[in-house]
């Protein structure tokens, strides 16, 4: 059975985001890194790039396949996890916390985009039930 | 290869099981005018030993390139191949042109990759090869992908010194890919004009994925790489090296410690034949930082689990077969056999013999460089350094080139073909098995 928290936003794609002021903050979920297996490498963003909604921005990859990573909302990337560079594994050990791939700012105000993530993606509840479809 | 052909009984049993009455019925799916009825027109049937005299009268028909009487080279190089070549690599363990599909089975072929791709790494100046591709112009295609993919840009400026075959190629390429490839010129002396680069870079700075040169370039010039790296400021924006001539490698400073980013081409010049003009062996060496964007198969080392040695292909989640359309390349395979080829001819030369024969290639082309500058009406094209081949312009091109075909010499390549601007200039080429006698053949013939 794999972890599910509240306070975040889940998409289809077993992403999870956070939001702070206008700062989105990526990750993967522990479903996903659990499907994956042991993750390798972690391809990640520069500082400064446009993400557009849905497009792919990097991949992870792991020892059994090469996967997509999706971004929710558009925004400029301003941070991303420098640690995963060298130690991609923390994805699997920590994938709600150290485990984080990047911080995008987005140009909307926050209620906004609180509003946007809560129409367009799952909160706890919804992401559980929909891993219980899955599985 | 055994031909075992099915007899009557063999055919009724097999459709007995698939449970379709005829042979006909099992292509009942194809329309019926395109079905062929009776015997297909073929001659009357042969002896053996009529046969044999049949292909053996056909077969001097070629008009195959003699050994030192070739002077054609502008990409395929004629090299002296070492029989102990053939020997290992026509035993039946070796003797396939693929890849193994269990490959970790395969230690002894996934032996010769690793090494073929630790020789390439040495020879070219960079860390990384891959198990090799399939001919240098695909080659050159797939470096130029390459750097769209890492750099997320769109354009690539590519030097109308690379070889012209190769740049048709990769404009095929990336018309679907919505990539543009911007040529730029060369200058009065043979090598890239920089200020047309320079130009180029500017125009083009806000899309550029990667510069492509020749070097050794098709005119044979060697290029000043280390100045053409620091016209690219931009270090997102990658120097691509392609080169036909590997041989240069054991003899001038290789792109990749010039440089480049990725240095591509043609590796047909370690032991394998010219032939009609393939099968050839594509190559190609990266950059660290490029690994998980390098085309095709990479083999790796390991342990097993007793702690041996052992070999893996390493990478394979980006390749096609597992990431389907979001594969690095639609290269799924390599050109094992010439690989393996390439690896057991640089085994056997070593580093002592493979710069022996660089030197004597380029000793070659300067002796008859000095032969042509006492000619009254040849003159040389270009005065850039050169490895084994250079240009020479003479009155009439045609019928210099058939004066030589007369004597069964391969004179050379009339670069009109490529370069509408080069009208009487040949491209000529010398490599260890083009004699002193065979140039001084080549030089009566023409005086």
């Amino acid at each position: 059975m794999s972890d599910v928290r509240s306070g975040y936003y889940y998409t289809k794609e077993h992403e999870w985001v956070t939001v702070e002021e206008n700062i989105v903050t990526l990750g993967i979920t522990d479903y996903a890194q659990q499907s994956l297996g042991d993750i390798v490498f972690v391809e990640l963003p520069q500082i400064d790039q446009e993400v557009s909604k849905d497009e792919s921005f990097g991949v992870v990859e792991s020892v059994k396949a090469v996967s997509d990573l999706y971004c929710p909302v558009s925004g400029k990337v301003v941070e991303v996890n420098e640690t995963l560079v060298n130690s991609p594994e923390i994805v699997n050990t920590a994938p709600f916390e150290e485990g984080w791939i990047l911080k995008l700012e987005v140009n909307m105000s926050s209620t906004e985009l609180e509003e946007m993530l809560e129409e367009e993606l799952m909160d706890f509840e919804a992401y559980k039930n929909f891993l219980e479809e899955e599985e | 290869m055994t031909y075992i052909p099915h007899s009557e009984k063999n055919i009724s049993e097999m459709l007995e099981v698939i449970g379709v009455k005829s042979i006909s019925k099992l292509f009942s799916q194809v329309p019926e005018e395109f079905h062929k009825d009776g015997k297909l027109k073929l001659p009357a049937k042969l002896a053996p030993f009529e046969l044999e005299r049949l292909i053996d009268s056909i077969s001097k028909e070629n008009k195959l390139p003699s050994r030192g009487k070739n002077f054609l080279g502008a990409g395929l190089y004629n090299h002296w191949v070492p029989s102990v070549v053939d020997e290992i690599t026509s035993r039946q363990e070796y003797y396939t042109a693929y890849t193994p599909y269990q490959p970790e089975i395969s230690q002894g072929t996934l032996t010769t990759i690793f090494e073929y791709q630790t020789m390439m790494a040495r020879l070219t100046g960079l860390p990384i090869s891959n198990a090799s591709l399939y001919d240098g112009a695909t080659g050159v295609a797939e470096a130029a992908m390459l750097s769209v993919r890492s750099s997320r840009k769109n354009s690539v400026l590519v030097s109308k010194t690379v070889h012209p075959e190769y740049r048709k190629v990769l404009k095929t390429y990336m018309q679907h890919l919505n990539v543009k490839v911007i040529e730029f010129a060369y200058n009065n002396i043979g090598e890239i004009d920089t200020i047309d680069l320079e130009k180029k870079i500017d125009e083009h700075k806000d899309d550029l994925a990667s510069v492509i040169v020749g070097s050794p370039n098709f005119f044979g010039i060697i290029e000043d790489i280390a100045n053409i790296k620091s016209m690219i400021k931009n270090p997102q924006v990658l120097l691509i090296a392609s080169l036909s001539e590997p041989m240069s490698l054991a003899l001038v400073n290789p792109p990749g410690k010039c440089g480049a980013d990725i240095v591509v081409g043609e590796a047909l010049s370690f032991g394998n034949y010219i032939n009609f003009g393939g099968p050839t062996l594509g190559f190609i060496t990266v950059k660290e930082n490029l690994l998980r964007n390098l085309p095709g198969r990479v083999c790796g080392e390991t342990v097993d689990k007793d702690g041996r040695r052992a070999f893996v292909f390493t990478l394979s989640t980006r390749e096609q077969h597992i990431r389907r359309e979001k594969a690095t390349s639609n290269i799924c395979s390599n050109q094992n056999l010439l690989a393996m080829r390439a690896t057991i001819y640089l085994s056997y030369m070593g580093e002592k013999g493979l710069k022996n024969t660089a030197i004597i290639c380029n000793e070659r082309a300067s002796y008859a460089k000095k032969k042509f500058e006492a000619q009254k009406n040849i003159s040389l094209k270009f005065s850039a350094p050169f490895f084994n081949e250079f240009v020479i312009e003479v009155p009439d091109s045609k019928a210099f080139l058939e004066a030589l075909q007369k004597k069964g010499i391969q004179g050379g390549l009339d670069l009109h073909r490529f370069y509408p601007e080069l009208k009487n200039n040949i491209l000529v080429s010398y490599t260890e098995l083009n004699s002193i006698e065979d140039i001084d053949l080549y030089f009566n013939s023409i005086s």
